[in-house]
C-alpha cells in the first residue's frame, strides 16, 4: 500500500474539487478499494472519504424510489418498499458477498467496483485495464471468470457485481454531480462501458464526478427474479446471473426486462431479447430462440466456454420459473 | 525421573479402561476454548514486543531463472526502511515435514513463480510493504515446464506387482478401466505463516506458527548454522496447519536472519497471497483405476496408478496409493506411482496426503464397478475386505470397516434399493445418494512428555507437542487426569515450546497417539512411585478425585506429596511393532446431494460418516475432527482447485475469494458416528489418528451421489458446475 492523504469530505462541491486532482479517489464503504490498495493495484495519492456527505437516504420520489449513493447494501435490501415493489433488487443484493460486506458496501461504491479478473489483481501480470498497453494475461491464460459478450482484444474482464444487474433490469437512472456542481442524470444502462480500446475506463464518470443517487422508476409489478449460478452457495462471484422482470397477460409476455451478470464488462442488457419475447406465449422453444439472440455474438476463451451454454440454460430456468412453463 | 516404553508388542492391558476417574473419552470442552473465542489466545505474530521491526518478503515475478541483482538503493531512502536482506541462509521453499534440515541454496536461484527473493525490513508494516513493492531487481528467466503431462515422469522405486492384472482384467466378468484427475489443493489455514524472531546475542527465540517443533528446531538451527541449544521455538497456539506448517517456512528463517543481522526483534507475516503462492500445495494427480470382479462379486484385479508432481530436488511425492495397498483384497495387483518434475510451487503435505485424493478416486471407481456388476455398493465393499494386508500379509491391529459400513448405512437410511440414476427430482433439483469407504494409515512417533504432580494435588503436563486446533490441550489433560485421578480443571497442560520434552508434533494424525502415549508413560511411572510410597502394588490402587484408595485404606494425593513435587518424564517409542502388524483407521461415508438440472450446481444435502480409529480420547474433539474432515470432503469434491497459468506458471487464485473452500451454507448437518474400538497395536493408549481419516474418501461418496442424482459420471475433481453440466445427460 502506497502512503496516501486521507481527507474527509466537507460538502459536495469541495469534495468534487478535491477529486479533480490527479490521483485522488473517492472512498465510501471501501470493501473493494482497500483490498486493491493493499495489493498495490490502486495507488491513490489521496482518498476523499464521502461518508460525511448526507447521501444515504432512501425515499420516495414521484412514483419511484430514490436511493442515496451512500445507502448501504443492507439498508437497500431491507427497505420495505424495495422488498415490496422491487424484489429483484433485494434478491440481487442478498445474493452478493456476505452480511458483513453488505453492511459496509454502498450503492455507488458497488456500481463502481472493479473486476475480479485474476490478472487485474496481480501487479506482476500484464493487464491493459490496470496498466494500459501492458497486454492481457487472461486471453491466453485462465479465463474462467471472464466475459463471453462484448469483449475486445484488449480485455475480457467482467463486471463482477449482482446489484447492478437488477438495476439494469429495472431501468434505473443514475444521478451524478459534476465537478462544476451541475447535476446530470443518465440511464444506468449507459453508465458502465465495454472495454474496447480503453479497458482502463470502467464507466462514464469524469474526473471530479460524484454519484449522488440512483432512481428507480415507478413500480412495474410482475414477477421478479434474480438467479445467480455459482460454485459455492455464498461468497462467490457469479458464473452467470439473470435478473428478470416479467409480466404476462392472456398467457403472453407483456414485459420481459432481462439483464445478465458475469458475461461481460458491464451488466448485459440486450433490448432485442425482451422485445422478441413480448406478445409471445412462453415455451422452451421460445426461450431457446431468445438465447440464440442473446448469445449470437458470444465467444469463449477456453476456461469460460461453459458460460455460453450456461447462460442459455440459466435464461431458460429463470423464464420457466417466472412463467410456470414446465420443463 | 524418566520412564521409557518401547512398544514392540500389542498392548492389550487397556489400562485406560480400568482407571476410574471417568473423564477419558468424555466430550469435555477445551480448556483453551474461552481464550480462543475471546481473541485472547496469542498467535505467533500477536506478541507485543518492544522495538519490533517489520519484514515483508519480496517475491519473484517469474518461475525459473536467477536473480542477478537487487538494487537496495531503490528502497533504502524510503521512509522507515531499515534494510534489504538477501542472505544465503534464507530459504526459498517451505521445508518438507520431518526434514529436520534446511536447504542451503539461498534465494537467487528461482524455481517457482512467487518464490521469496528478498526481505525488506522497516519500522512499520506499511512502510515495509510499500518498499517491498518498489524494490528493483534484475533477473534472467528461463523457460520452464508447468504441465505435469508435458514431461517424462520419474518412476517410483517400489511398485507392487502381484499376479497378472492384464489377464485378470480380460478374464473378468465385470471390470472398469478409468482415468481420473484431481486438482491441486491448498491448506488454507486461517492463521497465515508468521514469525517474530529475537536474537539476544546468544540465543535465537522465535514465536512461529508451526506444527512440529522438534523437527523445526533442527531445520532452523541448520539454516542459521546455530547449535540447537541456542534456538528456542514457541508455538503455543496455531491457527490451523493442515500440513502447511510441518516444516519451517520462509518467513521464519527470514525473520531469524534479520534479527541476527539488525540486533532488533523482527516480525514477518506472510500475506494471504504469499501463503498460497509459497507454502505447500497438494499435488494435482492423474490416476488410472483398473478393477475387476468375478461372478461372486470378489475383486480379482486391483490396479491403481498415479502421476503426481513436484519441484526438482523435492523428495516428497503425494502418496496417492497409500491405503489402496490394503483396503481391498484381490489377487492380481498393480500399484505404481510416477512423479513429474515441474515448476509449480513445492508440493507437500496437505491434510491426509495421499488418501485425500487417492481414496475418492478409488471409491468413485468402486461405485462404477458396483453398478456394472449389479451389486449394491455397500455390499461390494463388504465382500472385499481382506483379512490381512494383501501385499505384506501382516494382520491388522483392528479393523472396523465392515462395522462402519453397516452402522453408517443404517444411520443414513441406505436400504440397498435400486441404484438407477435420475429417479428422484424435487423441483429443478435431481436428488441422489452415494457412499464410499474411508481409510487412512495410522502413524505414531517417538515422543516425550513431562508430568509433574504438585504438592497441592494438581498436575502439570509439559511437552513441545502443538495444538493446531485439534484439541491437544484437552486430550493430554484428560489422559493425565484419568491416570492420576484428577478432574480436568486440576491438570494444566503447557504445549508448544522447545524447552519442554520433545515429540513428533502434529502431523500425519500422529499427535494424539504419540504425545498421548508419552503422557501415559509418565503417569504410569508416577502411579508406580505413589504405589511404592504407599507400600501397595499399583494394581491394587484406585486413583479418583484426588484420592488414592485400596482395599482397606486411602490417602489424599496431595498428602502423599508431602511438600514435594513428583516429576516424571515419559518417553514413548513405537518400537518395531509395525514390522508385524498393519494399523489403519477405517470408516464409511454416505452422502445425499442435489444437482440443479439447469445449471449443474451441486449442493450436499446431508452426509453421514462412521469412523473407527481406536480409543476415542474425547468424543467432542474427535467428532470435531471428523466434521472438519467431512467439510474438506465437500470442498475437494465440489470446489477446491488451485489454478496455474499455463504460460508463466503463476498461481492464478491465491486468496480465499477465488480458492473456494466450503462456506457455512455449503455444509449441511453432518452426522458422525464414532465406532469405538481398541487397537492394541496402535499405541499403549489403544488410540489411532483421527485428524485426517474424516476426509479420506468422502469426496468419492459425493461423486457417486452426483451420478446417482443426475446421471453425470465425472472423472475430474472438483466437480464444479461447468464440469457437471458438460457430463449431464440432456433432458
Amino acid at each position: 500500500m502506497k502512503p496516501f492523504d486521507y481527507i474527509r469530505a466537507d460538502g459536495l462541491d469541495l469534495a468534487a474539487q478535491q477529486l479533480s486532482h490527479n490521483g485522488a479517489m473517492a472512498i465510501a464503504g471501501g470493501t473493494n478499494l482497500i483490498d486493491l490498495m493493499k495489493l498495490q493495484v490502486e495507488t491513490p495519492a489521496a482518498l476523499i472519504d464521502l461518508n460525511p456527505l448526507p447521501m444515504n437516504q432512501i425515499a420516495n420520489e414521484g412514483d419511484g424510489l430514490r436511493i442515496g449513493a451512500l445507502a448501504s447494501n443492507t439498508a437497500i435490501a431491507n427497505h420495505a418498499k424495495v422488498r415490496a415493489d422491487y424484489p429483484v433488487l433485494a434478491k440481487a443484493i442478498l445474493a452478493g458477498a456476505t452480511q458483513q460486506l453488505r453492511n459496509k458496501a454502498t450503492m455507488a461504491g458497488n456500481l463502481c467496483q472493479r473486476t475480479r479478473c485474476y490478472y487485474f489483481t496481480n501487479i506482476d501480470q500484464p493487464c491493459n485495464k490496470r496498466e494500459p498497453g501492458s497486454g492481457c494475461g487472461a486471453i491466453e491464460g485462465i479465463a474462467k471468470l471472464h466475459g463471453v459478450l462484448g469483449t475486445s482484444n484488449q480485455c475480457i474482464a467482467t463486471y463482477p457485481g449482482d446489484m447492478a444487474v437488477a438495476l439494469y433490469a429495472l431501468d434505473a437512472q443514475i444521478e451524478i454531480s459534476g465537478n462544476d456542481g451541475a447535476a446530470r442524470t443518465m440511464p444506468l444502462r449507459e453508465f458502465h462501458r465495454l472495454p474496447g480500446e480503453t479497458p482502463h475506463i470502467d464507466n462514464n464518470l469524469d474526473a471530479g464526478d460524484i454519484i449522488t443517487g440512483v432512481t428507480l422508476p415507478a413500480p412495474v409489478g410482475g414477477t421478479q427474479a434474480y438467479r445467480k449460478v455459482r460454485e459455492r452457495s455464498s461468497y462467490a462471484f457469479a458464473l452467470c446471473s439473470v435478473a428478470a422482470v416479467i409480466a404476462m397477460a392472456d398467457g403472453r409476455f407483456t414485459r420481459a426486462d432481462l439483464a445478465f451478470g458475469a458475461l461481460a464488462h458491464k451488466p448485459w442488457y440486450d433490448h432485442r431479447v425482451g422485445e422478441m419475447l413480448i406478445g409471445e406465449k412462453p415455451s422452451l422453444a421460445l426461450f431457446d430462440k431468445a438465447a440464440d439472440l442473446l448469445l449470437e455474438d458470444a465467444r469463449g476463451f477456453g476456461a469460460n466456454d461453459f458460460k455460453i451454454p450456461l447462460a442459455r440454460r440459466t435464461l431458460a430456468a429463470t423464464l420457466c420459473e417466472a412463467t410456470g412453463v414446465e420443463a | 525421573m524418566s520412564a521409557h516404553l518401547i512398544q514392540d508388542e500389542p498392548d492389550t492391558r487397556n489400562v485406560l479402561d480400568r482407571t476410574t476417574q471417568g473423564i477419558i473419552g468424555k466430550p469435555l470442552s477445551r480448556p483453551d476454548g474461552l481464550l480462543k473465542v475471546t481473541g485472547t489466545a496469542t498467535y505467533a505474530s500477536e506478541y507485543d514486543i518492544e522495538g519490533c521491526l517489520e519484514g515483508v518478503l519480496v517475491t519473484a515475478p517469474f518461475a525459473k531463472g536467477e536473480v542477478t541483482s537487487i538494487d537496495d538503493s531503490s528502497v533504502t531512502g524510503m521512509p522507515g526502511v531499515v534494510a534489504v536482506l538477501n542472505d544465503k541462509r534464507m530459504t526459498p521453499r517451505a521445508i518438507q515435514g520431518t526434514a529436520g534440515e534446511a536447504p542451503h541454496t539461498g534465494l537467487c536461484k528461482v524455481d517457482y513463480w512467487g518464490q521469496p527473493i528478498a526481505l525488506v525490513v522497516a519500522e512499520t508494516f506499511e512502510q515495509a510493504r510499500d518498499a517491498a513493492k518498489h524494490l528493483e531487481i534484475e533477473f534472467n528467466s528461463e523457460d520452464a515446464i508447468f504441465d505435469p503431462a508435458a514431461c517424462t515422469p520419474e518412476p517410483d522405486d517400489d511398485p507392487t506387482r502381484q499376479g497378472d492384472l492384464g489377464k485378470a482384467m480380460s478374464d473378468a466378468e465385470h471390470s472398469v478401466d478409468l482415468k481420473f484427475t484431481t486438482e491441486s489443493h491448498a491448506s488454507a489455514a486461517m492463521e497465515p505463516h508468521a514469525a517474530i524472531a529475537q536474537w539476544d546475542g546468544d540465543t535465537l527465540t522465535v514465536h512461529a506458527s508451526l506444527q512440529m517443533l522438534n523437527y523445526n528446531i533442527s531445520e532452523l538451527a541448520d539454516a542459521m548454522k546455530l547449535d540447537e541449544s541456542k534456538v528456542r521455538l514457541v508455538a503455543r497456539y496455531v491457527g490451523g496447519g493442515f500440513g502447511s506448517k510441518l516444516g519451517v517456512s520462509q518467513d521464519i528463517v527470514a525473520a531469524s536472519v534479520a534479527t541476527m543481522q539488525l540486533g532488533r526483534p523482527v516480525r514477518v507475516v506472510m500475506s494471504r497471497q504469499q501463503v498460497f503462492q509459497n507454502v505447500m500445495r497438494r499435488s494435482e494427480t492423474s490416476q488410472r483405476l483398473r478393477l475387476a470382479v468375478d461372478h461372486h462379486g470378489k475383486l480379482t484385479a486391483f490396479g491403481h496408478e498415479a502421476l503426481v508432481s513436484n519441484l526438482p530436488e523435492e523428495d516428497f511425492a503425494e502418496p496417492v496409493l497409500q491405503s489402496s495397498h490394503f483396503l481391498y483384497a484381490g489377487k492380481n495387483r498393480l500399484l505404481q506411482s510416477e512423479t513429474a518434475r515441474i515448476h509449480r510451487m513445492t508440493a507437500g503435505s496437505v491434510r491426509a496426503p495421499g488418501e485425500a485424493v487417492g481414496m475418492p478416486v478409488l471409491e468413485a471407481a468402486m461405485g462404477e464397478l458396483a453398478e456394472k456388476a449389479g451389486i449394491d455398493p455397500v455390499q461390494l465393499r463388504l465382500d472385499n475386505i481382506p483379512t490381512k494386508h494383501p501385499a505384506t500379509g501382516k494382520p491388522f491391529g483392528s479393523h472396523k470397516l465392515a462395522e462402519c459400513l453397516q452402522r453408517g448405512a443404517e444411520a443414513f437410511g441406505w436400504d440397498g434399493s435400486d441404484r438407477t440414476p435420475r429417479q428422484r427430482r424435487e423441483g429443478e433439483w435431481w436428488i441422489g445418494t452415494g457412499m464410499a469407504s474411508a481409510a487412512r494409515v495410522h502413524n505414531v512417533g517417538e515422543a516425550k512428555a513431562r508430568v509433574t504432580l504438585h504438592d497441592d494435588g494438581t498436575a502439570k503436563v509439559e511437552t513441545d507437542m502443538t495444538d493446531i486446533g485439534t484439541g491437544t490441550y484437552t486430550i493430554l489433560g484428560q489422559i493425565a487426569g484419568e491416570m492420576l485421578g484428577l478432574s480436568q480443571s486440576d491438570v494444566l497442560t503447557e504445549l508448544g515450546d522447545t524447552r519442554f520434552p520433545r515429540g513428533p508434533g502434529s502431523g500425519g494424525s500422529w499427535g494424539a497417539a504419540s504425545a498421548g502415549s508419552a503422557v501415559f508413560v509418565a503417569c504410569e511411572a508416577l502411579r508406580e512411585e505413589i504405589a511404592q510410597k504407599i507400600g501397595q502394588p499399583v494394581d491394587a490402587l484406585t486413583f479418583k478425585d484426588g484420592l488414592v484408595s485400596w482395599d482397606d485404606g486411602s490417602v489424599i494425593l496431595a498428602d502423599i506429596a508431602n511438600g514435594e513435587n513428583f516429576t516424571k518424564e515419559g518417553h514413548f517409542e513405537p518400537g518395531d511393532i509395525a514390522e508385524d502388524y498393519t494399523a489403519s483407521g477405517f470408516g464409511a461415508f454416505f452422502a445425499e446431494v442435489a444437482v440443479n438440472r439447469w445449471t449443474g450446481e451441486t449442493r450436499v444435502r446431508r452426509m453421514t460418516g462412521a469412523f473407527g480409529f481406536g480409543r476415542v480420547l474425547n468424543a467432542k474433539t474427535a467428532r470435531s475432527q471428523c466434521l472438519g474432515g467431512m467439510v474438506w470432503c465437500i470442498g475437494s469434491a465440489l470446489t477446491e482447485s488451485l489454478m496455474f497459468d499455463p504460460t508463466d506458471g503463476h498461481l492464478v487464485n491465491p486468496d480465499l475469494a477465488e480458492y473456494h473452500v466450503p462456506v457455512n451454507r455449503d455444509v449441511p448437518d453432518l452426522d458422525v458416528l464414532l465406532v469405538e474400538e481398541r487397537d492394541a497395536v496402535a499405541s499403549p493408549i489403544q488410540a489411532k489418528g483421527i485428524g485426517e481419516l474424516g476426509m479420506c474418501g468422502g469426496a468419492g461418496a459425493i461423486a457417486n451421489a452426483i451420478y446417482n442424482a443426475c446421471g453425470a459420471r465425472l472423472y475430474v475433481f472438483p466437480m464444479t458446475p461447468d464440469k457437471v453440466l458438460a457430463a449431464m445427460p440432456v433432458d
